[in-house]
């Protein structure tokens, strides 16, 4: 028999939740090395899953299939395409860093983790879920150990923060449910089949809409699409930092790849209808965001901000429909999760060390901190489009792909190129340059923990950056397809 | 060859990985050690590549990158004449500030990154003068852009450095802005990123000549943001900022350079449209001037430079924008020497009495022999005096312009050109000439060898353009690109597609064919008349310098006495600094503060409240459930008690009171009787 390879990446942190919540919370050491320890044995069955990934092909593969509730017709029913895999590994990867990011938790750690753990299994079944009710299951699921995440071990305003978080969050589930209940009962026989959907896609137009509306509202949410995206630095800002690491890394993903896994398979008229409103909305995202970034004061909302900002280059080559564009997009949703990861461990670390995120209240800290230094500049380099770094060539292929279809609105966007150089390079000299200052002299650099978060991911920046081939090579064939598939090529 | 040609960039990028990961363990000078030998290599081997250029051959090759969609990316290098010339200049110029920045940086506390640092910018700029393709050019284009960065903000601890170094990035990018429009034009239009294959395809006339113009326009963009072109000018003389030799690398052969090599190597792009070509040449035209008017009243001995190299590279812009493919180049490479030199004697110079105002100067060259005379060798390069490299380079511009027919662009080369002769000779002979203000020292070696080098560069370079010669820069120029193609389709063994080798042999005819004609009016001899006026006037300003600052025929604050209002306006540059603070990014700054005000108030306001008008709805409804519905049910409750609470009273049990009662009862029905 074959080993469920999905089933193991997905399940073995629920797993380790249930090993965690079966330990002594006394001993704290224990719960860390458990929680490390599942997440990356996770971890590596997702680098197992990339290896033995076919790429030359876009159909599902390592697909498991059982009949879960016949009554209604629902199969628990996962598999990966070019569109999941990379997902699944960022997941893994980001999740498994995480967990080492979160040493430093004091309170209550046994809880900590197990909730950790459970919202990583969830994140991963996002991914994988090829039924829609497999699908809303873990969309839901994520929410609720986010939700005490943020909110038992946020920071000021965390009970705020989370309660915003999980009510705009359940007003985009709803809007999804009812779009998913509207599918099913309007198909016979009655399925809760998203890969089956996708190929037969056999809504009227105008119920399409309708749907593609409903959707679209859940999604934008997650992603988050301007004008919906206030709880985002709200939530950054209070989680802790881990979990501002998965927020980022992970969760907004989630609503791009919604676009991309359901509504734009199964709802193409839609779709193809919707593709300019979709681009203006992308544009908004990538300027207003970079804008509002510049203006912040805290280095954690800034990097919130910037969220918003890079996410729209995603929006921006869904809306154009091009295989380049799409290519970039989900490049963009890779190299976004690794850059903005690592910028969110690194403003965790300084805050370690100061005990605050005001940006103009530093100053020097390069004479100080030289590894520290050394590792923010590449990863706001990074951010703001460096050559030679992953999001770069995402945000290029984006441009390149959607200038094409939508000239006006990529010139617009690409002065968000600048606008987001200048908030990066400003952040760095207030931050690093200048005269060192006597209140930061003895603060320690990164200690070897912090730097087994970072590095890989640096790592990974670099290498995509020079190597791109090396993630586009598994999206590439699934991007054509969908791509000749809504164009009508 | 091609692994050769492969190894100019990677060598100084693993010096720069080496001296970055383990220059903090070097002792001393050995930081520089990965630098200067990876560059030294690099050099022979640039060397070693002209010279196969120049046998007639030519490297260029791609290999696959990636691919995605439509577009197959990548990786390649291309060696021909134009790249082959440059090769040499960045080579030369790199090395040598290398080797004089072991004298000028020693005992610095970055000197490890200082070197990793300058290894990166080099790597960056061979890079970008080897791209084959706009993909990799953009690449390098950025890398050499954020080198800079590092470099100019390199003493980050002052304020000023690092704001300069922020600026030239920023400032850059906005240029970037314009080329990323550029590529994405032509690159959809055509398919391909791949030089050949774009130019090919204008040349054929695939394109319509408007979209032609208004591609290259923007892509001139980018090349006035890195060339610090007006308007974009304005971060290079703030790029001083950065230590003397970094200055004289930007200046010379990395950075500024690319710009100017970006249109050369679109040259088939810029020459297909006339309009684009009229911008080309009026901005540099512009830029001439207007830097050398401002060179003319500034007091710092690198702002002067800065401002000369300005007014330098708005020439080779003018000559390249009126079809002086070669004129351009040839003044890139003399410009490089020169400009190198000229910065590293103003380093020599700073080094030894720490002052960077003139006006602390005078009578140098008694302390400083070798230093002074290579500085007047530039100042007589740069001026354009026979026989030194600048003048013959000079000339080709001038000869192109006149060419050209544009009589307002003629007249202001050759003002510029006067004006050159002067802010340059005033600066000698402030500094060096006249009574001695400061004692000093000569530099030592490791920094005076440089200046030998490049001094004896900056008398002979120009005789490669001799125009009495057959073979000179010009025919080696203009054979130039179609050697490159046409190797190309030998050479392109590994090609990325089999599209693209069969492209290559008519991209070679349409490429050759559009240079050929660009540099048509290259070729000639001597202009005898434009070498007149040229030297007239050149004359004339060293005259004038000569006159004002070494006899004091004429005084010194004549200018600012005589037209104070002007000399006010140059020697605030204009005020375009100014006119940008206000107008951009003062309300820049304000826009983001009122945009993150409005983003908090407004968009997360109507979140809060629609949570709040909830609340409130809850509210109301509780009240309304407590005291309307439930009152309802209380009331009814309530009224039941009451009457039972009545009702209780009367069944108290006591036996006299029921027969009260009954008496009452009895008595009331009486009454009511009675009263009937």
């Amino acid at each position: 028999m074959e080993l469920p390879v999905l089933s193991l990446v997905t399940f073995i942190p629920l797993v380790g939740a249930i090993v965690v919540l079966l330990m002594s919370s006394e001993n704290e050491k224990a719960v860390k090395a458990t929680s490390t320890v599942f997440s990356g044995i996770s971890f590596v069955f997702s680098v197992v899953l990339m290896v033995a990934y076919n790429r030359a092909i876009p159909d599902f593969q390592f697909v498991e299939r059982a009949s879960w509730i016949p009554q209604i017709n629902v199969w628990y029913y996962v598999g990966v395409d070019g569109i999941s895999i990379t997902m699944v590994f960022l997941t893994a990867l980001l999740s498994f860093m995480s967990v080492i990011g979160s040493f430093g938790i004091k309170d209550r750690v046994k809880q900590y983790f197990a909730l950790f753990l459970l919202l990583q299994t969830a994140m991963t079944g996002v991914f994988v879920a090829l039924d829609f009710f497999l699908f809303y299951v873990f969309w839901e699921a994520m929410l609720v150990p986010m939700y005490f995440l943020i909110g038992i071990w946020g920071g000021p305003r965390r009970e705020y923060a989370a309660i915003k978080f999980f009510l705009y969050t359940l007003l985009g589930s709803v809007a999804i449910l009812l779009a998913i209940l509207a599918m099913y009962f309007s198909t016979t026989p009655h399925t809760f089949d998203i890969v089956e959907l996708g190929k037969t896609h056999p809504f009227a137009p105008g119920l399409q809409m309708i749907l593609f509306l409903a959707l679209f509202l859940g999604f934008a949410i997650k992603v988050p699409v301007f004008p919906f995206h206030t709880w985002l630095p709200d939530a950054h800002v209070e989680a802790p930092t881990a979990i501002s690491v998965i927020l980022a890394g992970v969760l907004l993903k989630m609503g791009t790849y919604g676009i991309f896994r359901i509504s734009y398979p199964i709802l193409p008229d839609a779709a193809r209808d919707f593709a300019p409103f979709l681009a203006v909305l992308a544009v908004i995202n990538i300027v207003y965001g970079a804008l509002v970034a510049m203006g912040q004061k805290d280095l954690k909302k800034l990097v919130a901000y910037s969220s918003v900002s890079h996410m729209g280059y995603v929006l921006l080559g869904l809306a154009a429909m091009t295989p380049t564009a799409m290519n970039g997009a989900m490049l963009q949703m890779f190299a976004h999760g690794i850059i903005t990861g690592s910028l969110f461990l690194l403003v965790g670390v300084i805050y370690d060390r100061a005990h605050h995120r005001d940006i103009d209240g530093f100053g020097g800290l390069a004479v100080q901190l030289p590894i520290y230094t050394g590792i923010m500049s590449l990863a706001c380099f990074a951010s703001l489009g460096l050559p030679g770094l992953a999001g770069f060539i995402a945000e290029f292929m984006t441009f390149v792909g959607a200038f094409p279809v939508f000239k006006t609105i990529v010139m617009i966007s690409a002065v968000g190129i600048v606008i987001t150089a200048g908030y990066f390079l400003w952040t760095l000299q207030r931050m690093f340059l200048g005269k060192p200052q006597e209140k930061y002299a003895g603060f320690p650099d990164l200690s070897a923990r912090e730097l087994v978060t970072l590095v890989p991911l640096q790592v990974l920046t670099v290498f995509i950056g020079v190597y791109p081939w090396l993630i586009i090579d598994f999206m590439n064939s699934s991007m054509e397809s969908l791509s000749h598939f809504l164009r009508g090529v | 060859m091609t692994t050769a040609v492969f190894l100019i960039p990677l060598l100084p990028f693993l010096g720069f990985a080496l001296t970055i990961f383990f220059g903090r363990r070097m002792p001393g000078n050995v930081g520089a050690a990965p630098a200067i030998a990876t560059a030294s290599i690099s050099s022979v081997l640039s060397f070693a590549t002209l010279f196969y250029v120049i046998s007639g051959r030519a490297v260029d090759v791609s290999y696959p990158w990636f691919a995605t969609g439509d577009y197959l990316v990548s990786i390649g290098v291309t060696a021909d004449p134009l790249g082959a010339l440059m090769l040499v200049v960045v080579s030369v110029v790199g090395l040598l500030v290398e080797i004089y920045s072991v004298g000028y940086m020693h005992g610095d506390t970055r000197f490890s990154r200082y070197f990793a640092y300058i290894s990166l910018f080099v790597f960056s700029m061979y890079g970008l003068v080897l791209a084959n393709s706009f993909f990799l050019l953009f690449i390098f284009w950025e890398l050499v852009g954020i080198c800079s960065y590092l470099l100019i903000g390199f003493w980050f601890e002052k304020k000023s450095a690092a704001d300069a170094g922020k600026k030239a990035f920023i400032t850059n990018r906005v240029g970037d802005f314009g080329f990323l429009i550029g590529v994405l034009m032509l690159a959809s239009a055509a398919g391909t990123f791949q030089f050949k294959e774009v130019f090919h395809a204008a040349g054929s006339g695939q394109f319509t000549p408007a979209f032609l113009t208004v591609a290259t326009i923007f892509l001139f963009g980018g090349a006035i943001g890195k060339s610090a072109q007006f308007p974009l000018h304005v971060w290079l003389p703030d790029a001083m900022e950065g230590p003397t030799p970094i200055s004289a690398l930007i200046h010379a052969a990395t950075m500024v350079a690319a710009g100017v090599y970006m249109v050369a190597r679109c040259f088939p792009l810029f020459s297909a449209s006339p309009e684009a070509s009229l911008v080309v040449a009026t901005i540099g035209g512009i830029t001439a001037i207007m830097a050398a008017t401002i060179a003319c009243t500034q007091f710092d001995i690198k702002r002067v430079l800065a401002y000369s190299t300005l007014s330098q590279l708005g020439y080779m812009m003018l000559g390249l924008g009126c079809g002086g493919y070669v004129a351009g180049m040839f003044h890139l490479m003399t410009h490089a020497f020169f400009k190198a030199l000229l910065f590293l004697a103003a380093g020599s110079v700073i080094h030894a009495i720490h002052e960077q105002d003139i006006r602390q100067m005078g009578g140098l060259s008694k302390y400083m022999k070798v230093t002074s005379l290579t500085f007047l060798a530039a100042c007589l390069a740069i001026a354009g005096v026979p026989p030194f490299s600048g003048f013959w380079s000079k000339d080709e511009i001038l000869v192109a312009v006149r060419q050209s027919g544009n009589t307002t662009l003629y007249v202001l080369a050759v003002a510029g050109a006067a004006l050159t002769a002067f802010y340059m000779f005033r600066l000698y002979f402030i500094v060096f000439a006249g009574g001695e203000k400061k004692k000093a020292h000569e530099s030592p070696a490791v920094m005076s060898v440089p200046l030998a080098v490049l001094g004896v560069l900056a008398v002979c370079a120009g005789w490669v353009g001799l125009p009495w010669m057959k073979t000179n820069i010009v025919s080696f120029l203009t054979g130039s690109q179609a050697h490159g193609a046409v190797g190309a389709a030998v050479q392109a063994v590994h090609g990325a597609t089999a599209q693209l080798q069969a492209h290559a042999g008519a991209a070679a005819q349409g490429v050759a064919g559009a240079v050929g004609e660009g540099a048509h009016a290259a070729h000639h001899g001597p202009d005898y008349a434009v070498m007149a006026t040229s030297l007239l006037v050149v004359g004339a300003g060293i005259l004038l310098a000569y006159a004002t600052y070494m006899k004091g025929w004429v005084s010194r604050e004549a200018f600012s006495k005589r037209l104070p209002l002007l000399y006010k306006l140059l020697y605030n540059k204009y005020y375009v600094d100014e006119i940008y603070q206000a107008l951009i990014i003062g309300p820049l700054v304000k826009l983001t503060r009122g945009l993150s005000g409005f983003d908090l108030a407004v968009i997360d306001g109507a979140v809060n409240g629609t949570a709040s008008v909830t609340v409130i709805l809850s509210r109301a409804k509780r009240w309304f459930d407590l005291y309307v519905i439930d009152g309802l049910v209380n009331g009814v409750a309530w009224l039941t008690q009451l009457f039972g609470r009545v009702g209780r009273r009367v069944q108290s049990g006591y036996v006299q009171q029921y027969a009260l009662m009954i008496l009452i009862g009895f008595g009331a029905i009486l009454i009511v009787k009675f009263l009937r």
